[in-house]
Formats: structure tokens, C-alpha cells, sequence
């Protein structure tokens, strides 16, 4: 596959009706920031026969950007927080003294006491975990299930891309607060991390699948398929081998974005009050019960809300480079 | 125009049906007893236990008990909530204070977000576009419920400009702070939109092609450029307001609104899960409904859709 492929789509000479047309079209799928994903192919030559590919060229783009490196230390640290907690507090979070309730900083206590008189650094740490696991369980398990479910509607088209994508608009109807909201209220007792992320995946996967599709659709009647099919590789390994690694771009970029919004999402559940349980650190909850003295102590409110739109915001910047640098139509202009 | 609008019809009834049945079957296929469930920790008083058992229909088959739930709720019986009050009573008493939330914020999106979008459009890569990038990056990053403390301490309690909460006492002055908290979000997408596709438009060939026939800047910027940029954006803004109508949960619980949202929040809290199954399946029903005719006024707005 000459590597020129990459750059060769004639998206240039789609007249710009026809394009508009496309992506007025698509505009159900806004995950990402500022236009439909699906902007026509994106072709490109296997990662592993190809010295120069989409995804070198991407590196290469990205790692000249200042965004990419700010978003990429912000998750660093999020991540290092979430697994090591204890190196950056040797406070327990969950030994409370109710006498310095609300107390001020002190030395040791950069940020002060919560209502119950736990230390608020120590608890803006340890709740980064619950934050981040959700966030990755439920964009792994929305991202494979979408993938699956996309990519056999869009290869195998006919009545079985009518019946998936029928199903997959049932649960693109429900928006995804509210089913949460519903399913999470009725599980009042066992309401775990997996849990949560549970009940997001089986309602976030939607977005991803109809991606997924659009991308599936858009590669699989380009020559490098028709060769495939020539040399004789079965159905299956065609999808396997030369789709799906060619429409997988645009769902990297989406599902980068989502992870963020899952993280929003179960902090709000937590601050509902039909997340996490409140034995388990987390900043939705600590968020929901600083809301009893907003009016006296705001910086309550503030720590764990900093770090959960800090969070938020580099997974956000993230998809949103990787987005630029994977679409080559961006690229060229 | 009419054979679009009845193939859309009828493309949402097993939509309909989908969703009904899959919000009825979370809650009641689930394992164990969906009454004690629905009881939450403190459990439930046996009278109002065995009024649910009624309304449930629960010793019939599953798929029975689904058609006696679809029978009610297209003839608007919504159940009780646990004061004994019926929830269609509650959500139509609700509702009006809903569409007015929906309509200020959808107003204020819209204005503030092509305004500026617009703007940093035309001078992309400039201290405007790059300053307002920044923003509405922190405004979709930042979970409403922080904005909306935030707002609420500093303009109703520090500052003192609004009421900080709203109550019975609902106006367009109540109302305002709510809005523009609820419209954050969406005006940074809205924003981002804009910029993109009008900074894509503007170096169009037909728009070159119209610089080069003579015309003015501002003939080419609102005919040409505005127009075509325009297609994405309300379609974003057509799919905006069925997540108004049906979602605004967080905001107008903390500001206190007397909308559906509202009721919803207080469900929440009080563990009133019947009234939260009844007010959920309301929602997702009018996100349904608006979905559909904001998708028939886009038919009528552009006559590609009509005869794809």
C-alpha cells in the first residue's frame, strides 16, 4: 500500500453542498466538540506494512501542539493520583474528627475540614479513584460493545444493519442521565463502582456504535477491500484485519471525549444521590454534601469541583487533539 | 413534505415501543422483589406496598403487566406519587415552568453562541477566538452543578443581583440566573460549531466565487458564509431542546424551580422510586416527541432532507 494513500481522498473536489449535506445529517452523533466525526474516509494504510501511516502522521501533528502535552500531563497525573493515592496523602480520608468540623487550612491540612471534619485534601485525593475507574471501565465496555455492534451493521449491511441500528436508536432515545437515574435508583442497595459503570456502558454505547457504522460503511468499498476479497480472505478476516483498523480513528477520537463525559455523568449521579454509596470517596459525593454550607464555606465545593473539571477538561482537550490530528482533512487545509 | 412526515411517524413507533419496554423491563425483570426495591432502604408502609402490586399489575405475566403500563400511559394515568397525588397531576402543574426554563436558555444559547462564534470565525487564531476557545473548553469541562453553586453563591447570595433560589415565585427575573447556568454548556458547543464551520465556509470556493462576481464583504458574510454555517448549528440547537424539556434534573434542583426536573430531584431524594419511573418515562417520552417535530421543521428548512 504506497503511503501516499493517506493524504489521497479527494475530499477537496466533494462539492460543498454535499458535504454540509453529510454532516447536517449525522449531527445526532455530537460527541466530539466541533463537527460529526464520520467526515468522509478515512483511509490509510496498515499501521504494521507501512513505515509512514495515519497513525505516525497523527504523532507527529500532535506532538507539536501544546494542548496535547498539557492535556497529556493533566491525565498523567489524574491517572497517578487514581492509583497511588497514598503517595500524595498520608491522611485517611474516612477518619473524621466532628470537633474541627469546617475548620480552616492548618499545617498538614492544606485545604481544610468538611462538615464531618475530614481532612478535604486527603478526600480530593482518594476520590479520584472512584472518578477515573468509572470513567475507563465504562468507555472500555461502551467502546467494545459499539465497535462489535457498529461494525457488523455497517459490513454486513441489509436486514441485519436494519434490525442493530433499529435497536441501537431504542437506546439512542433514552437520554443517558435519565436511564441512569432510573436503573441506579432502583439498585439502591448494591451500587458499586462496576455497577455504575455498568449501567453507563449499556447506555452510552449507542454514540460509539453509530460511529462505528458510519466509518465501517464509508471503508469497506475502497480497493485495498476489493483486493482482499480477491486474494481470498474470508468475510470475517477482511472486517478484522483491513476495516476495522481503517475506521477506528474516529471512534479513538470520541471515545477519548466520552470517557470525560462519563466521568460528569457519574458525578452527577453521585450528586443525586443515586451514585456512589457514600462510603465510597468520591467528588460527586463530596460535591452533593458541601451543598448543606455553600453559603458559609464555598471552598467546600471548590476543591472537589476543581478537580473534577480538571479531570474532565483533559480528556475533553485530549479528543479534541487527537480528533485534529487523526482526521486528514483537518491536516491538509 | 407529507409522505416524509408520515414515513417519520411511523419510524418512531417501535422506537416508542423500545424505549417503553426497556425502561418497564429494567425496573421490573430485574432479580428479586421489584416492590421492596422500589422501597428503597427505609422500606415501604403494606398499604402503599399493596397499592403498588395493583398498579403493577405484578401477579400477571411480564408481558401482560408491559401492556396494561402502555394502556395507561397513553391515556396520561401516570400512577401516584407516594401524598397520593396522581404524577400526571404533578407533571402537568410542572410542565409549564419547564418550557419557560427551556425557552430563555435556548434564547440565550443561541444568540450568544452564533454571536460569537461567529466572530471568532472570521478571526480564527486570533486573541478573541483563542480567549473564548479557553472558555468554552472550562464551561463543558466544569460539571453544571459547580457552575450552578457557583453562580448562585456569587450573584444570589455575595453579589445579590437575583433571588438565589426560585420557589413558588417563578419570572423572567427568578429564571434568568438558572438560564444562563443551564445554557453554559450548550453555548460552548454551540460557539465551537459556529467557529468551525463558518472558518471552513469562509475559504469555500463559492464563496470566493461570490468576492470575485463584486459583492460586498457583508453580502458575501451573511448570504454565503452565515447561511451555510448555520445547517449544523440548529441542528445541534433542534436536538438541544429535547434535552432541555426533558433534563434540566440538576439545575432546577438547585435553584429550587417548581419544573418537571424538579420533581424528579425531589423523587430522587425522598426514595420515591415509582414517581421516579412514572416522571423518567414522561421525560424520555417529550425528548421523543420533540426529537420528531424539531426533525420535521428541519425538513421544512432544508428540502435535501425531505428527498433523501
Amino acid at each position: 500500500m504506497p503511503d501516499a494513500a493517506a493524504n489521497d481522498i479527494p475530499t477537496e473536489d466533494v462539492p460543498e453542498g454535499a458535504a454540509v449535506g453529510v454532516r447536517a445529517g449525522q449531527a445526532h452523533f455530537f460527541a466530539d466538540l466541533d463537527q460529526s466525526p464520520v467526515l468522509g474516509a478515512v483511509d490509510a494504510p496498515d499501521e504494521s506494512s507501512a513505515p509512514s501511516s495515519l497513525w505516525r502522521d497523527a504523532w507527529v501533528q500532535m506532538r507539536g501542539r501544546v494542548l496535547f502535552w498539557v492535556s497529556a500531563a493533566i491525565i498523567l497525573l489524574v491517572v497517578l493520583v487514581a492509583l497511588f493515592p497514598g503517595v500524595f496523602s498520608q491522611t485517611d480520608p474516612r477518619f473524621c474528627d466532628l470537633s474541627r468540623s469546617v475548620g480552616g487550612p492548618e499545617a498538614g491540612h492544606w485545604f481544610g475540614f468538611d462538615r464531618q471534619g475530614c481532612d478535604v485534601y486527603a478526600r480530593v485525593i482518594f476520590g479520584a479513584r472512584a472518578s477515573v475507574t468509572v470513567g475507563v471501565l465504562t468507555t472500555l465496555g461502551v467502546s467494545v460493545f459499539g465497535v462489535i455492534i457498529g461494525s457488523l451493521a455497517g459490513y454486513y449491511g441489509k436486514w441485519f444493519d436494519a434490525i442493530l441500528s433499529r435497536i441501537t436508536d431504542i437506546f439512542f432515545a433514552i437520554p443517558l442521565l435519565l436511564a441512569a437515574i432510573l436503573v441506579a435508583s432502583v439498585f439502591s442497595e448494591s451500587r458499586t463502582t462496576f455497577l455504575i459503570a455498568g449501567v453507563l456502558a449499556v447506555f452510552g454505547w449507542p454514540q460509539i456504535a453509530r460511529i462505528t457504522r458510519g466509518a465501517v460503511m464509508s471503508v469497506k468499498n475502497n480497493e485495498f477491500v476489493t483486493a482482499a476479497q480477491a486474494l481470498g480472505l474470508s468475510r470475517s478476516g477482511i472486517l478484522l484485519r483491513h476495516i476495522i483498523p481503517n475506521a477506528i480513528a474516529p471512534v479513538i477520537a470520541t471515545a477519548t471525549v466520552a470517557l470525560g463525559t462519563f466521568i460528569v455523568v457519574e458525578a452527577t449521579l453521585s450528586f443525586l444521590g443515586v451514585g456512589l454509596p457514600p462510603s465510597t470517596v468520591s467528588w460527586g459525593g463530596d460535591i452533593s454534601r458541601a451543598q448543606a454550607v455553600i453559603r458559609t464555606s464555598p471552598q467546600l465545593l471548590l476543591y472537589p469541583g476543581a478537580a473534577l473539571g480538571l479531570t474532565v477538561l483533559g480528556f475533553i482537550m485530549m479528543g479534541d487533539v487527537v480528533r485534529d490530528a487523526l482526521d486528514p482533512k483537518a491536516r491538509t487545509r | 413534505m407529507a409522505w416524509y412526515a408520515g414515513r417519520r411517524l411511523l419510524q418512531m413507533i417501535p422506537v416508542f415501543l423500545g424505549a417503553t419496554l426497556l425502561i418497564y423491563a429494567m425496573v421490573f425483570l430485574l432479580p428479586g422483589d421489584p416492590i421492596a426495591a422500589l422501597g428503597g432502604e427505609r422500606g415501604l408502609p403494606p398499604a402503599v406496598a399493596e397499592q403498588l402490586r395493583a398498579q403493577y399489575h405484578l401477579d400477571q405475566p411480564f408481558l401482560v403487566q408491559y401492556g396494561i403500563y402502555l394502556r395507561n400511559l397513553l391515556t396520561g394515568d401516570f400512577g401516584m406519587s407516594f401524598s397520593r397525588r396522581p404524577v400526571a397531576d404533578l407533571l402537568a402543574a410542572a410542565f409549564p415552568t419547564t418550557v419557560k426554563l427551556a425557552a430563555m436558555t435556548l434564547v440565550i444559547e443561541s444568540v450568544a453562541g452564533i454571536g460569537v462564534g461567529l466572530w471568532a470565525g472570521i478571526r480564527k487564531g486570533g486573541i478573541f477566538d483563542s480567549t473564548f476557545l479557553v472558555i468554552s473548553l472550562v464551561l463543558i469541562a466544569v460539571p453544571i452543578f459547580v457552575i450552578g453553586f457557583a453562580g448562585q453563591v456569587l450573584f444570589g447570595v455575595k453579589l445579590g443581583w437575583v433571588p438565589a433560589t426560585v420557589g413558588s415565585n417563578v419570572s423572567f427575573r427568578t429564571l434568568i440566573l438558572p438560564a444562563i447556568v443551564l445554557a453554559s454548556a450548550s453555548f460552548a458547543y454551540i460557539l465551537r460549531l459556529t467557529r468551525t464551520t463558518v472558518a471552513e465556509n469562509r475559504t469555500a470556493d463559492h464563496v470566493r466565487t461570490a468576492t470575485a462576481k463584486g459583492l460586498s464583504t457583508g453580502r458575501v458574510m451573511r448570504v454565503h458564509v452565515l447561511r451555510n454555517s448555520l445547517i449544523p448549528v440548529v441542528t445541534f440547537i433542534g436536538t438541544d431542546v429535547g434535552a432541555l424539556l426533558g433534563g434540566a434534573v440538576v439545575t432546577e434542583g438547585i435553584f429550587n424551580i417548581p419544573g418537571v426536573g424538579n420533581l424528579l430531584y425531589s423523587a430522587i431524594t425522598r426514595h420515591e422510586a415509582p414517581t421516579i419511573v412514572s416522571v423518567t418515562t414522561f421525560l424520555v417520552i417529550v425528548y421523543l416527541i420533540s426529537n420528531l417535530i424539531v426533525d420535521l421543521l428541519y425538513a421544512v428548512l432544508d428540502p435535501r432532507i425531505r428527498y433523501a
